[in-house]
């Protein structure tokens, strides 16, 4: 790598300067992550890397970028990968009904003695559609943009050879416009939910991080924080619960999202501590397979929640 | 940092230290470059190597990129750091022997070439090749498996096409706005042709499920031959164990060599042999690779006799799920050849309602014939 590569690699946000700050730094903005995590965004920053991350459904992989671009207070630009997702949608594109109209309307003004001069005009930057990537590129500001590419396993091999090529240089060419060049390469967020293998060489360009479902305690925080209506008590059951859920061999085991979701809905109904009838009434939107709802019920949620109320779950916190 | 330790001494030792653990990751098992190291020691400018969670959060965000990496390199790092921790200055690369725990998973070099000149005069002798083909594997000596590794090569082995949602330029179909326009833009606004786009045709993806189990072992080495000429082949294709557990095993396979991949595979499933639990290994495939997409239209591929120790209710119950994600379920069978065998088995007959094509799999003839199953050439 040469120095004028390296510097411009890298950006931190002011006063974090290791990955201690960076967790703390994390919290203010509502996104509690234990040290490797916040260790391996803090290298990702400052190393200037891409950061991979993989996990179940719901770990908050996606929400990653969403902390990190309130926390740089720099937009995110998000590329939501799916099959057959190609260059075209995901760089640029000429928006060919407006070139139409122009040379028709310079037609009907009379002013065709010029072709070189209109054929220039064509191919000029308002002619030119922004897809997500280029957005990311062409981004000026005093920090460089958060780029999000969601489920990146979902396009194809070919589509990944064309991200490696981005993300080794930072720059695209367009025949028309020349090179475009980003000022500072974006902070990339790449996730990947492991529907296939992606290749070596796309993650070799990235550090790595899986996440895991949060433990009870830290659950516990979570909702706390990100749901301030809720009582200590009613987000230790729903921790405790949810934990439970995740032992239990489900098709889907809840993450994350679903305890949110879960706690909302139960702060919204007025819930200061969970009983049968409630769990009941909102299993919906913690589990959400049939199969996964009978096999919360059967054992008898009366059963779960003195199980859980009898501290089988975050014992230390107590 | 350490303020007494001058500078240059701890860029020496944060530099002896990357090179050193790199090769250990490496003799692990995992695949780290010398730009992974370089990248370790800029990691550890930043994080410093006074804390002992700061090196392994540092090391796992560069040296891992799946998830299976994760166990591996935990035991690494452990036996990385107690040699540091014991030594001021980390082991001398040179010696590789110190860590006896992560033996590499390669055979000894003189062991490949005495394996490859031994191949080489087994295919100097001559085996006919027509009484190989429908020759039960149970039967195979040592030489045939390697005549059949020859016979594999040839075999195709590729998912029937369905349409990829990625658009192609062709004569009929949906309307190419951008190819037209940019002609048209060509000739001064003017159309002179239509272009068009349609799906483009592509392979299914195969998931091959091998049970590795006691029960199968006269079939098994065979059958993972197979595994291994897909896998290496050009189609997309996945292949996994079972036996008391499910093992991925297609990165394993992807080494060209046939035997040298077995190895490989053979290191990787732990559970050789074994009993069955085929219902069980079932579930953590449809829970961990299927139900995200492995299986969504894909060709399903189950080779086993249909023996299973665990609950049958269980291997029911992953079968309908199955059935319901995967395009195609293919069950082969190796004892459907033999003669008086009724698929009535505990495991067998509760998977058979869900199997779309029902084949032997007992010798290459009837392999080819899976092949062509696969690729949906076969009637059923």
């Amino acid at each position: 790598m040469s120095e004028a590569a390296d510097s411009r690699r890298g950006a931190l946000p002011p006063g974090v300067s290791h990955s201690g700050e960076l967790q703390k730094s994390l919290r203010d903005f509502e996104y509690l992550s234990d040290e490797g995590l916040s260790t391996a965004i803090f290298l990702a920053l400052k190393l200037g890397r891409p950061l991979f991350l993989e996990g179940e459904a719901g770990v908050g992989k996606t929400e990653v970028a969403k902390v990190l671009s309130s926390m740089l207070q720099t937009p995110m630009i998000r590329l939501q990968c799916y099959e057959g997702i190609d260059v075209y949608q995901a760089l640029y594109e000429w928006d060919y009904p407006r070139q139409l109209l122009h040379i028709r309307a310079t037609e009907a003004l009379g002013k065709d003695e010029d072709r070189d001069h209109l054929e220039k005009d064509l191919y000029g930057r308002e002619f030119l559609v922004s897809r997500p990537l280029l957005q990311a590129l062409e981004h000026h500001g005093d920090y460089p943009p958060v780029l999000l590419i969601d489920e990146v396993d979902r396009a194809d091999d070919e589509f990944e050879a064309f991200l490696l090529e981005i993300l080794s240089d930072y720059s695209v060419t367009i025949p028309e416009l020349g090179t475009i060049h980003a000022e500072r390469p974006p902070v990339v967020i790449i996730t990947s939910n492991r529907t296939r293998e992606v290749h070596d060489a796309l993650k070799r360009r990235c550090l790595y991080f899986w996440i895991e479902h949060p433990d009870f305690d830290r659950e516990v925080d979570i909702v706390r924080l990100r749901i301030p209506g809720t009582s200590e008590a009613l987000a230790r059951q729903v921790a405790g619960v949810v934990q439970e859920m995740r032992s239990m061999n489900l098709y889907k085991p809840p993450g994350v999202a679903e305890t949110l979701d879960w706690t909302e809905a139960l702060v919204a109904l007025g819930a200061k501590e969970l009983d049968e009838q409630l769990v009941e009434a909102t299993l919906g939107s913690v589990v959400k397979y049939r199969e996964d709802q009978q096999r919360v019920k059967a054992p008898g949620i009366e059963k779960m929640l003195s199980k859980v109320d009898a501290g089988g779950w975050g014992v230390s916190g107590v | 940092m350490a303020g007494e330790s001058p500078a240059s001494e701890m860029s020496y030792r944060v530099d002896r230290a990357s090179v050193a653990f790199g090769r250990v990751l490496r003799r692990s098992g995992m695949r780290v470059g010398s730009d992974r190291t370089l990248e370790f020691v800029r990691a550890l400018d930043e994080v410093g190597m006074e804390r002992r969670e700061g090196v392994y959060w540092a090391g796992r965000a560069i040296f891992c990129s799946r998830y299976e990496d994760l166990k591996i390199y935990d035991a690494a790092f452990r036996a990385f750091w107690d040699e540091l921790e014991r030594d001021k200055l980390p082991p001398q690369p040179k010696e590789p022997e110190e860590q006896p725990v992560l033996d590499s998973v390669m055979p000894p070099k003189e062991q490949v070439e005495a394996d490859e000149e031994g191949e080489e005069a087994v295919r100097m002798k001559y085996s006919p090749v027509e009484l190989l083909r429908s020759k039960d594997f149970s039967a195979y000596t040592h030489e045939e498996f390697d005549e059949l590794n020859r016979l594999l090569a040839d075999l195709r082995l590729s998912g029937a096409l369905r349409r990829s949602r990625r658009l192609e330029r062709s004569k009929r179909g949906r309307f190419d706005h951008r190819r037209t326009l940019r002609a048209a833009l060509r000739s001064g606004g003017e159309t002179m042709r239509h272009s068009f786009r349609s799906n483009r045709m592509q392979p299914r993806r195969v998931v091959l499920l091998c049970d590795i189990s006691g029960s199968m072992s006269d079939y098994s080495r065979a059958l993972m031959r197979f595994l291994h000429a897909g896998v290496i082949g050009e189609g997309k294709l996945e292949a996994f164990s079972i036996g008391t557990r499910l093992t991925r095993i297609t990165r394993e396979l992807t080494t060209k060599d046939p035997d040298r991949a077995l190895n490989e595979a053979a290191e990787a499933v732990k559970d050789w042999s074994g009993g069955t639990r085929i219902g069980d290994a079932m579930k953590e495939f449809v829970d961990r690779w299927g139900q995200r997409g492995m299986a969504r239209g894909s060709v399903i591929v189950i080779l086993s006799d249909g023996w299973d120790r665990g609950d049958v209710e269980v291997l029911s119950e992953q079968m309908r799920r199955m059935s319901r994600l995967a395009h195609r379920i293919i069950w082969v069978n190796p004892l459907k050849a033999a003669t008086g065998y009724e698929p009535i088995a505990g495991g067998m007959a509760a998977a058979l309602p869900y199997v779309d094509v029902f084949l032997s799999g007992h010798n290459f003839d009837s392999l080819r014939e899976l092949a062509e199953a696969i690729a949906e050439a076969a009637e059923r």
